[in-house]
């Protein structure tokens, strides 16, 4: 049952590449998608038994993130088939440099983005720090096809530094399970397994030198993957560059995948009693990768850049929350969900609006409210969501966040978080109230006709969900996002 | 036992230094073959109880894939996509082989630096590993070319795998078989992309990889 979960996608994502005809491997991707979201569902009502010798399990934690990347997977692929059929085969034209180039062949595109699924699934079920390193370099393999599908120089350089940069990191992260693994050796030489339960059991018996050591590492390595500044470089080339729907899950789904694999070394240094020194890394990551945010996004004039910077400055918050521990690591769950849906939706109207304007310049885009009635609603309902503006559920979590620095007494982190929200919030402002009202620069003439249905729905269900969550948490994600804290040591 | 594992150990550094003085592509890729298999007999060397079929497997695995299937994959990337023999450092060799030397006495320093450790292994091998894990961000760091990048990322790896099989022996089977086919995958993937990367722009300078700033 555990293993059906990634064994379907992996499968699948095989035989994608060997089927010919569009139209079977576009249904073999959303029936993927819904088998997907149908077995996590069934996790909810009745949790899976591990198997593998406990290699493959599902915990809180797990659950969490397996859902947010199984409902994302779906809204994804669901808007990814409308993409697929407006992509034309053949040679295009690029609209920034005029060149000609093809895009990567579809069965290349679809086996990779199943396999990518099958990959991040396997991060969220995996039980053994070892497995969970292996799953998230594989997500990086699996998603470097996908950023290369436009294929011309642009998105090869965004590719070549996603691949270096990224496997570089994720070495170093091995260094750090080693390290952890040293800690676990007793003096006379007898081994403890690295399943993450186990090490968490014997919590007391690690060596605290090793274990510190080991934990900087896997939040230097894994913090590279996730996006965390000063490392991440790879971000925004890799965002920008990428058609919308890998955008919206590397956005949403991948870097969740990075930030639970640092929350599982984080589990063991807590329960070695070492929580304090972890957090203080945390605190402090965190608020650089929200100050970074913050610079970047003031000026930026590449509206999709813009998005891949907002990100680095909620994986911040989701750092920061966790660093901040008790009700902060509630805050920083809430926010995960949030963010995820909110990135994936603004990732996925931004490809509505470089279809038809055919320019991620934000200078270029004038009154995109009279040219794209719904998408540009959606765009400003999505700025006031990333933006933690209420009542959206990104200002919850944002809200909570800020409660717990309070609470606590720190008084320069709360500041600090507040100014380069502030600050981050005047930055997107411009850029997306310019996009949206003025005089569109479309005559009535070359008026883009009417919007398409599928790239429609998707976004506006995630924008509809975020709305709810700020409005009405239902119990059963309010239970697990509790226990999901109180696994981090919060509440 | 401990003589012959010092013996490869020295190697080992003495192969990483060779990495960071030598301007031939080929012979490059010629030293990474060797230290793969040098790798193998490491992990032998330090074991303390009866070969296992388990050992034997990812010896026999690490070899294959580092000592040979590497080598080809990389030398094919450079024969399809027609590259030059040349290393082409932007720090000249003569200054990276010193760095490279100054790396190992501060490996040296830093393991000194670590708490002490009783696992009955040589004591050369944390520095051995530490030193090729330099050496694989210096050349990462200081070579032009996308091939070049992909070695000093195996030499990256190779120092944690050193730092792996001597001080780490808990990850299971399927564990460290999944390490080792990642490796392999993101050297393919990797030897693709330079293919792409030499038909897109002619060459592979990744120093011309830099249209995407801000």
């Amino acid at each position: 049952m555990v293993a059906a979960l990634f064994l379907i996608p992996g499968l699948a994502g095989l035989t994608a590449f060997v089927i010919r005809p569009d139209g079977m491997r576009r249904a073999l991707l959303l029936a993927v998608a819904l088998a997907h979201a149908g077995l996590t569902t069934r996790a909810w009502l009745c949790p899976p038994s591990p198997a593998l010798d406990g290699l493959l399990r599902l915990d809180e934690l797990g659950l969490l993130f397996l859902s947010i990347t199984s409902v994302l997977f779906l809204t994804a692929s669901f808007y990814g088939i409308g993409y697929l059929r407006r992509e034309a085969p053949g040679r295009r034209k690029d609209f920034e440099d005029g060149f000609l180039f093809v895009n990567a062949p579809e069965a290349v595109f679809t086996g990779c983005l199943l396999l990518f699924l099958a990959m991040m699934t396997l991060v969220s079920l995996s039980g053994h720090l070892g497995l969970t390193w292996v799953a998230v370099e594989a997500t990086t393999l699996a998603s470097a096809p996908l950023i290369y599908y436009h294929r011309h120089h642009r998105s090869l350089e965004a590719t070549w530094k996603y691949l270096l940069i990224c496997s570089v990191g994720i070495a170093l992260a091995l260094l750090g399970i080693f390290l952890v693994a040293v800690s676990a050796t007793d003096s006379t030489g007898a081994t403890v397994s690295l399943l993450t339960d186990e090490l968490v059991r014997r919590g007391s018996q690690l060596d605290h030198a090793w274990l510190k050591l080991g934990f900087v590492f896997l939040l230097v390595g894994y913090g590279t993957k996730m996006g965390l500044a000063p490392l991440h470089t790879w971000l925004p080339d890799a965002h920008s560059e990428s058609p919308a729907v890998v955008s919206a899950l590397l956005s949403g789904a991948l870097l969740n995948c990075a930030f639970l694999s640092i929350l599982r070394a984080y589990q063991v240094l807590a329960a070695a009693d070492c929580a304090a020194f972890g957090q203080e890394m945390l605190v402090l990551l965190g608020l650089i990768s929200m100050g970074v945010a913050a610079v970047f996004i003031v000026g930026q004039q590449d509206y999709k850049r813009m998005l891949a910077y907002s990100s680095v400055e909620h994986v911040g918050i989701l750092a920061l929350g966790v660093g901040l521990g008790g009700v902060g690591a509630f805050g920083a769950m809430l926010h995960a969900v949030n963010h995820s849906l909110t990135k994936a939706m603004l990732f996925l109207i931004a490809g509505n609006i470089l279809s038809v304007y055919g320019t991620k310049s934000c200078r270029d885009i004038r009154g995109a409210l009279c040219a794209l009635p719904v998408s540009a609603a959606l765009w400003l309902a999505g700025f006031l969501a990333i933006t933690g503006t209420p009542p959206f559920g990104t200002f919850l979590s944002e809200f909570i966040v800020l409660k717990s620095a309070l609470e606590q007494g720190r008084v320069a982190v709360a500041v600090l978080y507040l100014g380069f929200l502030g600050i981050i919030f005047v930055g997107m402002a411009g850029v997306f109230l310019r996009m949206a009202y003025g005089r569109s620069s479309w005559t009535l003439e070359n008026q883009p006709g009417r919007e398409p249905v599928l790239s429609l729905i998707p976004p506006a269900l995630l924008g509809m969900v975020v709305l709810g969550l700020g409005i009405w948490i239902p119990a059963p994600l309010l239970d697990l996002l509790d226990r999901a804290a109180k696994a981090l040591g919060g509440l | 036992m401990q003589v012959w594992t010092d013996v490869i150990l020295i190697t080992v550094v003495l192969t990483n230094l060779a990495l960071t003085g030598l301007s031939s592509l080929g012979t490059c890729i010629r030293v990474m073959a060797l230290q793969g298999v040098l790798l193998g007999l490491i992990t032998i060397g330090v074991q303390r109880e009866q070969l296992s079929l388990h050992v034997l497997v990812l010896v026999a695995g690490t070899v294959a894939i580092k000592g040979f299937v590497f080598p080809r994959l990389l030398k094919r990337a450079i024969r399809e996509a027609a590259i030059r023999q040349e290393v082409e450092p932007f720090v000249g060799f003569a200054s990276s082989l010193l760095i490279g030397s100054l790396a190992l006495p501060f490996a040296i320093w830093l393991t000194g630096r670590l708490p002490h450790l009783d696992a009955g292994v040589s004591p050369l091998l944390v520095p051995t590993a530490f030193h090729a894990i330099l050496i694989g961000l210096l050349l990462i760091v200081s070579r032009r070319k996308a091939v070049t990048q992909v070695l000093g990322y195996l030499a990256l790896e190779n120092g944690i795998f050193v730092f792996g099989v001597g001080l780490a022996r808990q990850a299971t089977f399927l564990v460290e078989m999944g390490i080792l086919l990642d490796v392999f995958v993101a050297v393919f993937v990797m030897g693709i992309a330079i293919f792409h990367i030499s038909r897109e722009f002619d060459h592979i300078d990744t120093d011309q990889l830099s249209q995407l700033k801000e």
